[in-house]
């Protein structure tokens, strides 16, 4: 909440290397879409490991808006006010299932 | 862990942590992280696994998130992501190349094929690319 509209975002380890190592960044936008053109804007590459060409989150991407995850509510359209904190988690999965 | 560490020292009791969480899920896959520090094993944590079926795994995405906030603030890293195949070999799948998201953890694969002799080996699985982690009993 120290600037205007600012919201924090907390990036995890696998994404890391698109914010030059950073933990955390802050950002604007009254969306979760918003705030994550606003962050690919500096860190060119991050949305779209995010987000489907569409816009829509990933299937294996998991994105909370104050530990709420964003698929029971909104998606990517899920509203922001400032001082909300955005978490962003990559799937850890896999299994022996052999796809063919 | 550095990206190019090829060897994982593996105390015992972690060893035998994994196999019995993979015994106790069998015919279902186990799932979970060991914390790191500087490359040293901390702790180990059994994950919830919420794919359906017997071959396949997803952490629960809740739990994962807690987890990761709860290692930033304690400075820890997701050294070890290990599952279980409870019917064939420890090697990585195509499912598990596809869906390999982190690149700086150790992915540990506990297979029960031989349900009396476990087999365990780790892999780096980078840009679809497996290369071997040899496990060292520390």
């Amino acid at each position: 909440m120290s600037e205007n509209g600012s919201i924090r975002v907390i990036i995890p380890t696998p994404l890391r290397r698109f914010t030059d190592g950073q933990a955390q960044v802050n950002a604007t936008g009254a969306t979760v879409a918003e705030v994550l053109s606003d962050l690919d804007a500096r860190f060119p590459g991050l949305k779209e490991r995010i987000c489907e060409p569409n816009g829509e989150i990933r299937r294996f991407v998991n994105v909370f808006v104050n530990g709420e995850n964003v698929r029971k509510a909104q998606g990517a359209a899920t509203p922001l006010k400032p001082g909300d904190e955005i978490g962003i988690i990559p799937a850890m999965a896999g299994g022996s299932h052999q796809s063919r | 862990m550095s990206q190019t560490a090829q060897t994982l020292h593996l105390p015992r009791s972690m060893r035998e942590e994994i196999i019995a969480h993979a015994r106790a899920e069998s015919p279902r896959e186990c799932c979970g992280v060991i914390a790191g520090q500087e490359g040293q094993l901390i702790q180990l944590f059994r994950l919830t696994n919420v794919a359906p079926g017997n071959t396949r795994y997803e952490v629960a995405p809740e739990e994962l998130y807690r987890l990761e906030r709860d290692f930033m603030e304690k400075g820890w890293e997701v050294a070890v992501i290990y599952h279980s195949h409870p019917a064939t070999r420890a090697y990585p799948s195509e499912t598990d190349v596809n869906l390999a998201f982190w690149p700086d953890a150790v992915y540990l694969i506990c297979s029960l094929a031989d349900p009396e002799a476990p087999d365990l080996r780790a892999f780096r699985i980078v840009d679809g690319q497996i290369s071997e982690v040899t496990i060292a009993e520390a």
